[in-house]
């Protein structure tokens, strides 16, 4: 377990390597600017081209990016305890299908950015609903009745979101395709994001030590004090609505949720007190590098970030697998 | 006795599951100090009677009150500082460390921006050392044996410290001598600093000999309680357990054998 003063330097630590990750971004692409010239685009908003470059394309997209890597993150590290399962993910419970049905309804309705989000962010709503109502029938909720209506209903999703493709016409599918492996190219204002990460964070932090206890078994946290049906009822809210924004502004970026929380719990213990925002940290600054290198990679040709971050998170991943099963043979 | 009050009561208290009800009209006091069995064949609902009793699900009829109060009027919070119980069964999802798992016991104690301090440290140090894990404070609580997250449940039961031990099966995947060790761990909490237990255990002669009072739970919902000397015979266990048990040995060292 974490002293509050380690899990403080871990947290500096960490919030060192977003700004780099965010630096990185701001530099690097079709125009290449040295550092020097990037602080000055940000603090004398000059420099020409390069400025605009700067301010109105790299930087809304790198803070976008971050955001949403931490949503992602931080939701996933939520639902984890909250299924008290280790391979939850932002998507197990459904609300990306959900946001995939809107968001390619409307690019098949030929809607723009903001139908598509809107949309998007209507069906990750209707998702989460419909999950919590199946799941929370006669006889209350188990983790395991919650984990299986999730799982079915992303399936059925998954089903509509494939028989939409399918019937879709031609010129529109590129752009589906694009959306559903996650994607950062149509970003806009990157503030409301950044205002929901911080919210979502700083609500769920004063709750941390009660989510260890849940982690242990929702009787061993009833049985040491903890309120535990209003704070699952809480967590699923807080990380159904991140979920939501994140996919709403980058679409289903898969991985973040999954291996951020995990590589940290590996690092550092499974203390949510450290694990919560060290996963807001390392999601936002996995996701700004991983966006960084899906554009330039095979520049001018913009990879979809979902793919850079499946292709970084599957190698870790497995990896942390074996490692794990070897420890613990 | 009579000077503290009791801290645990029930009031008509009716237990059931599922359309079965396993007692009717409770009435139970434990005092500081005693120490209580409750026995019963496999289904006969010791265990949901147990965490009724925790406050951990709603009676059927009737009311629990610890130290006086209710669960509703106290609070999830202060409730684990009065009470605690030790679970039948308890999986871990995620790792943590023995001296973490321990240190869950003080979350009823610190506030919400507290973290756990070295006195916490400590006291939890202290309860694995009670329980024989002192040595094993760094490893990996997925790592254990059964028997040794059983004797990892008590520690945190006791860094937890609270005055009322609700115990489901305390000596399941134990060994002989840990059995009696820990039998005798709260029995010297109960003699010296004035705690209760109520424990559902499995073996009548262990009950007897270290239970001052004991409930037998009938399979047909009614319940009989009283002192173990008393309750504890081989006719009424013969009843209970609807096999014919004979008693051998004598005064606190009575031992039932199957006839």
């Amino acid at each position: 377990m974490p002293t509050r003063r380690r899990a403080l330097l871990i947290l500096a630590a960490l919030a060192g390597l977003s700004q780099l990750s965010i630096a990185l971004a701001l530099m690097v692409g079709s125009i290449p600017i040295s550092p020097l010239d990037v602080l000055a685009t940000l603090v004398d908003n000059g420099g020409g081209i390069a400025g605009e470059v700067v301010r109105s394309l790299r930087l809304p997209r790198a803070l976008t990016g971050f955001a949403c890597g931490g949503l992602l993150a931080l939701a996933g590290a939520l639902l984890q305890v909250l299924l008290r399962n280790p391979l939850a993910d932002p998507y197990v419970l459904g609300i990306s299908g959900g946001a995939g049905i809107g968001a390619l309804l409307a690019i098949v309705l030929g809607l723009g950015v903001a139908g598509i989000n809107g949309l998007a962010f209507v069906g990750a709503l209707g998702a989460m609903l419909l999950v919590f109502g199946l799941a929370h029938g006669e006889g209350g909720w188990t983790h395991s009745r919650l984990l299986l209506t999730g799982v079915i209903v992303a399936a059925g999703c998954g089903a509509v979101v494939t028989l939409m493709l399918a019937i879709a016409p031609e010129d529109r599918l590129r752009g589906m395709l694009f959306w559903l492996m996650g994607d950062l190219s149509q970003t806009g204002d990157p503030k409301l994001v950044l205002i929901l990460l911080a919210t979502v964070l700083l609500i769920s932090l004063p709750f941390a030590r009660e989510l260890n206890l849940l982690a242990r078994g929702a009787d061993v946290a009833q049985a040491l004090g903890v309120a535990v049906r209003p704070l699952r009822r809480g967590v699923y809210l807080l990380a159904s609505l991140a979920t939501a924004a994140a996919v709403t502004h980058a679409g289903a970026i898969g991985f973040v949720g999954l291996i951020v929380p995990h590589l940290i719990r590996l690092a550092t213990g499974n203390d949510q007190r450290l694990l919560l925002p060290a996963s807001v940290l390392a999601g936002g600054s996995l996701l700004v590098i991983a966006d960084t290198l899906a554009r330039t990679v095979l520049a001018p040709q913009q990879l979809p970030v979902g793919v850079l971050t499946a292709m970084i998170g599957v190698p870790v991943f497995l990896f942390l697998l074996t490692r794990g099963a070897a420890g613990r043979g | 006795m009579e000077r503290t009050a009791p801290l645990l009561t029930t009031r008509a208290l009716a237990v059931g599951i599922a359309g079965r009800t396993f007692c009717r009209d409770l009435e139970l006091s434990v005092q500081p100090g005693e120490s209580l069995a409750i026995l019963g064949r496999n289904g006969a609902g010791k265990s949901t009677l147990l965490s009724v009793l925790a406050g951990l699900r709603e009676p059927e009829g009737g009311e629990v009150r610890i130290a006086g109060a209710s669960y509703a009027q106290l609070g999830a919070r202060r409730c684990a500082r009065i009470r605690g119980w030790l679970p039948q069964s308890r999986s871990e999802a995620f790792s943590s460390t023995v001296l973490e798992t321990a240190l869950v016991g003080r979350h009823p104690h610190l506030d919400r921006w507290d973290w756990e301090s070295e006195a916490d440290a400590q006291k939890a140090r202290r309860a694995l050392a009670c329980v024989g894990l002192a040595d094993l404070v760094q490893r990996d609580v997925q790592t254990l044996s059964g028997g040794e997250r059983q004797r990892l449940a008590i520690a945190t039961l006791l860094t937890q410290a609270p005055q009322l031990y609700l115990l489901d099966e305390p000596l399941a995947h134990l060994d002989l001598n840990h059995q009696i060790a820990t039998l005798e761990l709260f029995a010297a909490l109960n003699r010296e600093e004035q705690m209760a237990s109520v424990m559902v255990l499995h073996e009548p002669g262990l009950a007897a000999r270290f239970c001052s009072r004991a409930l037998l739970l009938f399979d047909d919902g009614t319940t009989l309680l009283g002192r173990s000397d008393e309750v504890i015979s081989s006719d009424s266990l013969s009843r209970l357990y609807g096999y014919p048990l004979r008693e051998v040995g004598a005064g606190e060292l009575r031992w039932f054998m199957p006839a």
